[in-house]
């Protein structure tokens, strides 16, 4: 059973070769088992999902969820020792929508601290192990998720990107990471890391798994201002040939420093096999991709600063200092609750915002960010599609980023300007590189899901990627 | 860049607590970080908007009408001090 | 500055108002007032991570009524700001609000202009309970989350008041406007109605503004007003005496009049705002302008000017008019019913007004039809004003037609006829003494012999005629 996809199990049950229960037990039982440190929580053994209907289309697949996603009753921590042992009161709305489409929640997965991370390394719960190389971090901040799905503990799980966090831990485990249009999928229980940024989407085992769990999670969420239906129902890819397809390289964007020379061999390779089927390679320039990382350091912090103030320990979550007064109670809760990149950031959003500095900073980000949505716009009007690597590295040691944090930022260069633009964009395994898995990215216009996912499905069957051997 | 006196007045203003191997540590990381962000200085953004909803939509309105609220207990179940019916806070005014 | 010079205050107000919705401004827990404390609550209202919120859409349509009501100009396009601030009636640690582009901006109500009216949420409710086990060795307090998320419109002023007169009879004014808009319960006591003002002084002729000083929450009219004076005294006592006013926010105790400052200065806030991510901008579609329109009646200071222009009456009854929305309304009807005049309408509207304490005439046992049929009475002299009374306390009691009532109770005028000139001679002839000092030209003393022929008469003489019988009669 394990070593079907998501859609095969979905099939399988289906037919009844295997019953919707049965499924349940087993992912239950390797999620319990789990030595990757992927889960903060597991359904206890016992556990029967909720009634679904028997035509629910996802067939009672059962689903790795990330922490950062509440989860009525079950604990939902966002990788923050702020929220050790919270149990919200409501679950968020895809989680709900999921549940009810008949994919029953597994496991809440680990994660970068509020999702501020590249490695998994800011979890209050200790670090996530990469699946390929214990040693090697999983990616981040959805590295529980993609660590689990990788290693065949769950059949499919949830993530949430804000400027890579679907995608690049995706490249690093060797799976398939799709960060929807943003809007398209219910942000309303998703604990908030920056507003304008944050989406939850899926990573999975291929790309018709992708299609087959984000179809069940777009809709507009009258709890989500920001939410929007989207204009096409997802089908499932069924591309074999790229036909006509125009992919938008920018060329320039690939010469920066630090981007590792396997990396761009698998790039390389997969450009070539897209050609082999029938694509058209154009040069492109998104002239002001370059800014899109410093603009990006301004908005999400800033935003995190302001989502981050309701961890006060009035009303839920770690309290310190209580009995010292009320200033004492909030600098001491913020600062044993939360870890040194959350820190970081908040500082650095503070200062961003404060009297004097708004508009150098927060106000000219917003201004990039128009000139990158205004690249990309002009990009689609050549091409339909653009791709990069989805890192510059391949999964790096635990440890070896952690003492430089800008070192850590570096690596959302490829992920990033789809973040500050709103615009979907998949990683898929594109190959090896000292034995580790490169992710190759492929963005398109906003609610051009399906034209990615088709082009995704026609280059993942060329590429023939083989994934880890799930034991 | 950013001087201790700086960071101190940012952690207050975000209510964080920080000893002074922190404030020390944060100062040289900020400086590092703000450096980078600092490349934005030079572009010419004159007359560009800004950008703070990449959707185009306005008049996300609810109808007013009620929604069931928590009950009390589920309300207060999760906070770290609580009476009967209320929150339980050191006084602002202390 | 010398001490001669004279100075006059230069204050503005921002006024918060509770809006009369039904839900709270981005969640749909109700609106209460007195209820158990944390039952009107949900995870939007509590700040609970990953919760959002969502525009109450009757909020923006009562907030577009207070725009028009005062005469601004609606924004085709507003958008809410975050202001970020930590304190515990505060759930996300910032408070949804509008900056720079409000809903409403601009407008003049009487005579002061409105700078702007914006929308926000308001602040839950902490209550001071002293040490508590709970906490030990400090002081607490109960958060009560009910009222957080209330939907608020702030409404500032232009720095147009220059007393603190002028501030409470212009709240007055604005009270009675939102009233009547329906917009709010602008009730002080239960906090519905609340207001800061914005306080300087300078030289009069000056046309400088100084450092202003801004006065927090008082919760009534008259602590407005005494808030003020002690405000204005204060920074007259510090410039006369060489210093210069601080701005800072300040709290009146009206028990003490005493003024304390509330926040020191190192804690002088930075509200980091920046535009809200979780909401989308609002844009004003004539449609939303027509329903907003539809809903606002003819306000308080419009009506007024109606009566005293058009209908004569002096100012100060045509502002009790207007100023009661339930008032003018059945004034209005008495007016329906043919030849009333309108002067005397309104004088016996008052009068039934004054009867019926704070009610509503319509609702009352007095017909409109009949009101008017006793001034018509009245003013054909069938019967005098005493007898108006009589037939009004009845008609207040029972209802009826005073046609009926005068009939029936024999209250119809006595006329110059006999019966008026006898009584008015055995008045005479019961004191001798008071007829001696009228006739030594003292006219002041006729009272007793009104009284006697009153008591005679039932009240039906008229005043004037008696009089005049009285020096008729002794021959002046
Ligand atoms: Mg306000
Ligand atoms: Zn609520």
């Amino acid at each position: 059973m394990i070593e079907l996809s998501a859609k095969q199990l979905a099939d399988a049950i289906a037919r009844g070769d295997v019953s919707a229960a049965e499924a349940f037990e087993t992912y239950r039982a390797r999620a319990a088992a789990d030595e990757l440190n992927a889960y903060t929580w597991v359904a206890p053994e016992g556990t029967t999902a909720a009634p679904m209907s028997a035509d629910a289309p996802l067939r009672g697949v059962p689903l790795g969820v990330k922490d950062l996603f509440c989860t009525e009753g079950v604990p939902s921590q966002a990788g923050s020792r702020i929220l050790e042992g919270y149990l919200p009161p409501y679950t968020a709305s895809v989680v709900q929508r999921l549940a009810e489409a008949g994919a029953p929640l597994l496991a809440k997965t680990n994660q970068d601290e509020f999702a501020m991370g590249s490695s998994n390394e800011n979890s209050a719960y200790g670090p996530t192990r990469n699946p390929w190389d214990r040693e090697r971090i999983p990616g981040g901040s959805s590295g529980g998720s993609a660590a689990a799905v990788a290693a065949g503990s769950a059949p499919w799980a949830l993530g949430t990107d804000t400027g890579g966090s679907i995608r690049q831990p995706a490249a690093m485990c060797g799976i398939v990471g799709l960060k929807p249009t943003y809007g398209s999928v219910s942000r309303y229980g998703m604990i908030a890391f920056a507003s304008s940024l944050d989406q939850g989407g899926p990573l999975t085992r291929d790309v018709t798994d992708a299609a087959l769990l984000y179809g069940q999670m777009i809709g507009q969420d009258p709890c989500d201002s920001t939410s929007l239906a989207h204009p096409e129902t997802i089908a499932l890819p069924t591309a074999e040939r790229l036909d006509g397809i125009r992919i938008g390289v920018p060329r320039a964007d690939l010469a920066a420093d630090g981007i590792e020379p396997g990396v761009i061999a698998a790039f390389d390779a997969t450009l070539q096999r897209a050609q082999e089927l029938g694509a058209e390679l154009v040069d492109i320039e998104l002239p002001h991709a370059e800014h899109a990382l410093a603009a990006y350091y301004v908005i999400a912090p800033a935003e995190a600063s302001s989502n981050l103030s309701r961890f006060d320990g009035v009303r839920y979550g770690l309290r310190h200092g209580g009995d010292e007064g009320l200033m004492a109670m909030y600098t001491h809760t913020r600062h044993d609750g939360f870890g040194d990149e959350v820190k970081r950031r908040i500082l650095i959003g503070t200062y961003a915002l404060s009297s004097g500095y708004y508009d150098a900073y927060y106000g000219r980000a917003q201004q990039v960010r128009t000139k990158i949505a205004d690249d990309f716009r002009a990009a689609f009007g050549r091409v339909d599609l653009i791709a990069t690597p989805t890192a510059p590295t391949t999964a790096f040691k635990l440890g070896e980023k952690t003492a430089d944090p800008l070192s850590m930022y570096l690596g959302d260069l490829f992920t990033i300007p789809y973040s500050l633009a709103g615009l979907p964009a998949i990683s898929i395994p594109c190959g090896l590189s000292d034995g580790l898995p490169v992710g190759f990215q492929l963005g398109g216009p906003a609610f051009s899901e399906n034209r990615i996912l088709d082009a995704a499905h026609a280059l993942e069957q060329a590429i023939g990627f083989e994934p880890l051997e799930i034991s | 860049m950013i001087d201790r006196e700086q960071v101190l007045h940012v952690a207050r203003l975000a209510r964080l607590q920080l000893t002074d191997d922190e404030v020390e540590r944060m100062a040289g990381e900020l400086s590092s970080i703000l450096g980078h962000i600092e490349t934005i200085s030079g572009l010419d953004l004159d007359g560009v908007e800004p950008t703070s909803h990449v959707v185009e939509v306005s008049n996300a309105l609810r109808p007013d009408v009620p929604r069931p609220s928590l009950d009390r207990e589920v309300a207060l179940s999760q906070a770290p001090a609580r009476t009967a019916d209320g929150f339980l806070v050191p006084s602002p005014q202390a | 500055m010398s001490a001669d010079v004279e100075y006059e205050p230069v204050i503005g107000l921002e006024i918060h108002v509770q809006l009369k919705t039904r839900t709270k401004m981005f969640c749909g827990c109700e609106l209460s007032f007195g209820d158990p404390p944390n039952i009107h609550v949900c995870p939007v209202c509590l700040g609970l991570p990953g919760s959002l919120p969502v525009v109450n859409a009757r909020a923006i349509h009562l907030g577009l009524m207070i725009g028009m009501a005062v005469g601004s100009e609606l924004a085709p396009r507003s958008i809410f700001h975050r202001k970020n601030y930590f304190y515990p009636d505060l759930p996300k640690g910032y408070q949804i609000s509008q900056f720079d582009l409000p809903l409403c901006l601009g407008g003049k109500l009487g005579d002061v202009r409105i700078h702007r009216v914006h929308l926000e949420e308001d602040a839950a409710k902490l209550t001071h309970v002293g040490e508590s086990g709970r906490i030990h060795g400090s002081d607490s307090s109960i958060v009560d989350y009910n009222r957080g998320g209330t939907p608020l419109a702030e409404i500032v002023t232009e720095p147009d008041v220059r007393s603190a007169e002028q501030a409470r009879e212009w709240l007055n004014m604005l009270r009675v406007t939102l009233r009547q808009l329906g917009v709010s319960d602008v009730n002080m006591e239960e906090g519905s109605l609340r207001c800061d003002a914005n306080i300087s002084i300078r030289p009069v002729g000056d046309t400088e503004l100084h450092t202003k000083t801004e006065l927090k929450n008082m919760n009534s009219f008259r602590y407005i007003e005494r808030g003020i004076h002690a405000e204005v005294a204060r920074q007259i006592e510090i410039v006369r005496s060489g210093g210069k006013v601080q701005g800072e926010t300040l709290h009146f105790d009206p028990r003490t009049e005493r003024i304390t400052s509330l926040r020191s200065k190192e804690e002088a806030h930075d509200y980091r705002y920046f535009p809200e991510p979780d909401l989308v901008p609002i844009t004003i579609s004539a449609e939303m302008l027509d329903a907003a329109r539809a809903e606002v009646p003819e306000l308080p200071t419009a009506r007024a000017e109606r009566y005293a222009s058009t209908l004569g009456l002096s100012d100060d009854a045509a502002k009790l008019l207007a100023d009661r929305a339930e008032l003018a309304a059945y004034f209005e009807s008495v007016l329906e019913v043919d030849s009333v005049e309108p002067v005397a309408a309104a004088n016996w509207v008052t009068e039934l007004a004054a009867r019926l304490d704070e009610g509503d005439p319509a609702g009352s046992k007095v017909e409109p039809r009949a009101l008017a049929s006793l001034i018509g009475l009245l003013s054909s002299k069938a019967i005098n004003v005493g007898a108006a009374r009589q037939v009004l306390d009845r008609l207040v009691a029972e209802g009826g037609d005073p046609l009926a009532i005068v009939e029936a109770e024999g209250l119809g005028a006595i006329g110059g006829g006999d019966e008026l000139a006898d009584a008015v001679a055995a008045a005479i002839a019961a004191n001798p003494d008071v007829a001696e000092k009228i006739r030594d030209g003292n006219m002041k003393a006729i009272g007793p012999i009104i009284g006697h022929v009153m008591k005679a008469t039932k009240g039906r003489a008229d005043g004037g005629e008696v009089t005049r019988l009285v020096r008729q009669q002794l021959g002046l």
